[in-house]
């Protein structure tokens, strides 16, 4: 009897299950986080536009999450758990869950899945990213009017173009104002580690770096250019608690419109899958406010950069830009399309250091 | 006061009561744990164990805790040979990396050619893979009388090292967009490891950890090679004279625990996991560890002992998701489950005796 039970439900679950996914009363939101939400970066500020959607709706959403979901068959099983519980909208907040996604996707066609970062999509899965290279471009700029040694250090993660790109958009900002600067690079291959990432910072430092920037998700970085009393920028969240003298300004990830946005389109029936691609205009990318260590013409340069990405007048990456092979990549007032950005696998002229590949 | 007394003989009664205790001890102090977080304890008990194997979704949970307990298994019953003739491989997450990474380039090597004998080829280098890593701890103990302890467990930071420069250099996948990940085996069906049955959680690699129960349990019970295995662990000096060659015996010990971590690795990194990354290492030969004690280094033990850390593991991420706890109160939890399975070993071979100060 059970064994038969369990083979029709099954079968339930290979057609779809279509009955899980119809909301009662409340619209279920769930969440997939990669780290723990204390980790004041890039998990945080997904919680954070997870509160969002509750302030946003109250009583009519239930959110729930699950932090520390492995990219793996986990990954699987933790989204087919919501799905099957009636979870209406989930949203995968790490590249690699995306085959995973896909997997469950197909299973369950009525629930609609949001996988940010990535590039799969199918009809009930849309993904979403923010152009972060437009914040690297304004602290760019600080870095290269504020560096004494001109020497910005970076902490990358893994070369791919989303690193590679915010590599170059601040390289590009700081040579623009500072034609000495030099930038040392550092590849620690991981997203969240504070003790990988504590002894980059000081590899970087000891190099000659007075500023730091970073594409990694830990406060580590912050914490120790404020013992040696030198400049960085916070990453994803504010971090201006763990520098408070340190942190010039910090590049917010503020997903809560976004969230928001499409919780309330899953109410109105309106949902449909897409790609979103959201800077600094949309608040999708927010600017952190700026500290009173930078000096008052370089912040209104600084804001006033920050204002044009906004507005759509300025363009991170405007030609005359060569590729590091010297080769041209855009010829005068030529901009970047989207196709390029979005593969990027290259630096741009004047970056001394080898692309790993 | 209390009193611990030496049994002449270990208790049999005490042998077969002890996981059950130690399931009721961690009910009570986990229950408290979830009571102090301001949670239902008899919810978050009932999540834990009940729903991942008889709950309302359990057809579903019943197929992921093979999934998670099959690596297990099979990894777990190598290393419990191995620990009864007292050799000691801390390694076997390093095995598993390497019989990925063996097998997994020999099916990305045929990229895009489809053939029927390109997975079983998988699955035996990949096995090789695993056993050759595991010989390396055997050679330098037989030559130069290294620990094996340390050097399996050492080798497994070099494998993993090695896992991230295979996948960031020559098995990362041309489309990937640069990210450190290989081609998906999900995507290449010559050499993936599907689901056999939908739904059931069924891959090759949950037949193949059953099957090896029942071959382990032939071969320690059965078999000569069981017993001069539980000779050699009991008295080295007895297993001399019962013709037993030491060094042939770490060979094996440790080539057959590494093989079967090997094979463990491919068949996830084919199935489950879908790709070579650097997220592919779960921690499953560590926790073969636990499986392998907990199962008292019985095969039949060690089928028992994955499936119940396989539904802890299940049953954590739905009391997460449904209660919302944090992740570390489920990991405290599986802590006081081992504690207490280990803790009331004593048992076996103690008894607690009550006696009153002076009166003696």
């Amino acid at each position: 009897m059970n064994l038969i039970k369990s083979l029709l439900a099954g079968a339930a679950l290979a057609v779809g299950l279509a009955g899980a996914a119809t909301a009662g009363e409340k619209t279920k939101v769930g969440f997939i986080y990669i780290g723990p939400t204390g980790d004041f970066g890039w998990t945080y500020q997904h919680d954070q536009g997870r509160k969002a959607i509750e302030a946003a709706f109250g009583d009519k959403v239930e959110t729930k999450f699950v932090e520390g979901v492995p990219e793996s068959a986990d990954s699987e099983r933790v989204m087919t758990q919501m799905a099957l519980s009636g979870t209406d909208i989930i949203f995968a907040t790490s590249f690699n869950y995306m085959d995973h996604v896909l997997n469950v996707a197909k299973k369950f066609p009525n629930v609609k899945f949001e996988h940010a970062t990535g590039y799969k999509r199918a009809d009930n899965v849309s993904t979403y990213s923010a152009r972060f290279y437009e914040g690297r471009t304004v602290i760019g700029h600080i870095a290269g009017k504020m560096t004494k040694t001109n020497t910005i250090g970076y902490i990358a993660s893994y070369p791919i173009p989303e690193v590679v790109r915010g590599i170059n958009a601040s390289y590009l900002a700081a040579k623009a104002v500072n034609p000495d600067v030099k930038m040392k690079i550092v590849w620690v291959y991981t997203w969240f580690d504070p003790g990988k990432e504590a002894d980059a910072a000081n590899a970087l430092i000891e190099q000659g770096a007075d500023v730091i920037m970073q594409h990694t998700d830990s406060p580590a970085a912050m914490t120790i250019a404020e013992e040696k009393g030198i400049m960085a920028f916070g990453q994803a969240s504010n971090m201006s608690q763990f520098g408070p003298n340190a942190q010039m300004t910090a590049i917010i990830d503020n997903w809560g419109p976004y969230y928001v946005e499409r919780v309330k389109a899953v109410m109105d029936g309106t949902w449909s899958s897409t790609d979103t691609w959201n800077g600094i205009g949309k608040g999708m990318v927010g600017i952190a406010p700026f500290s009173d260590k930078i000096p008052a013409d370089v912040q209104a340069s600084a804001g006033a950069i920050r204002d044009a990405l906004a507005a759509g007048t300025m363009h991170s990456f405007t030609g005359p830009i060569n590729k590091q092979d010297g080769s041209v990549w855009l010829k005068d007032g030529e901009v970047a399309d989207d196709g390029t950005l979005a593969g990027m696998n290259f630096y741009v002229e004047g970056i001394e250091a080898e692309l790993p590949k | 006061m209390l009193r611990l007394e030496a049994r002449p003989n270990p208790s049999k009664p005490m042998q077969a009561l002890t996981p059950i205790l130690a399931v009721l001890a961690t009910m009570v102090a986990g229950g408290i744990l979830f009571l102090l977080l301001g949670k239902n304890p008899f919810e978050a008990i009932r999540m834990l164990f009940w729903d991942p194997v008889l709950g309302e979704y359990a057809f579903y949970y019943r197929g992921q805790i093979l999934i998670k307990a099959a690596p297990l298994i099979m990894i777990a019953l190598g290393l419990s040979f191995g620990f009864r003739a007292n050799i000691w491989n801390i390694g076997a997450e390093g095995q598993f990396i390497m019989g990925a990474i063996c097998g997994g380039a020999v099916g990305l090597a045929f990229y895009p050619m489809e053939a029927f004998w390109i997975f079983p080829l998988m699955i035996i280098v990949g096995t090789l893979g695993g056993m050759l890593w595991a010989l390396i701890p055997a050679f330098l103990k037989n030559r130069f009388n290294a620990n094996e302890i340390l050097v399996s467990l050492m080798l497994v930071y070099v494998a993993e090292n090695f896992l991230a420069a295979m996948v960031t250099g020559p098995l990362r996948s041309p489309v990937g967009m640069n990210f450190p990940v290989s081609r998906s085996f999900n995507d290449y069906p010559a050499a993936n490891n599907p689901e056999l049955i939908t739904g059931s959680g069924l891959h090759w690699g949950v037949v193949t950890a059953l099957f090896l129960v029942i071959v382990a349990y032939v071969a320690l019970t059965r078999h000569i090679g069981g017993f001069q295995v539980r000779v050699a662990g009991q008295s080295s000096r007895a297993a001399k004279f019962a013709g037993i060659n030491p060094k042939l015996m770490v060979a094996i010990c440790l080539g057959l625990s590494g093989a079967l971590a090997g094979m463990a690795g491919i068949f996830e990194v084919t199935g489950p996991a879908g790709n070579l990354s650097t997220h592919l290492p779960l921690g499953y030969g560590f926790t073969a560890i636990i499986v392998a004690f907990l199962g008292r280094l019985h095969p039949v033990g060690v089928l028992m002992a994955g499936l119940l850390l396989a539904i802890t593991i299940v049953g954590g991420d739905i009391v997460q998701t449904s209660l919302q706890v944090p992740k570390a109160s489920i990991q405290v939890f599986q802590g006081m489950l081992l504690f207490f399975l280990l803790g009331f070993e004593i048992l076996i071979n103690f008894r607690v005796r009550l006696t009153i100060k002076g009166a003696a």
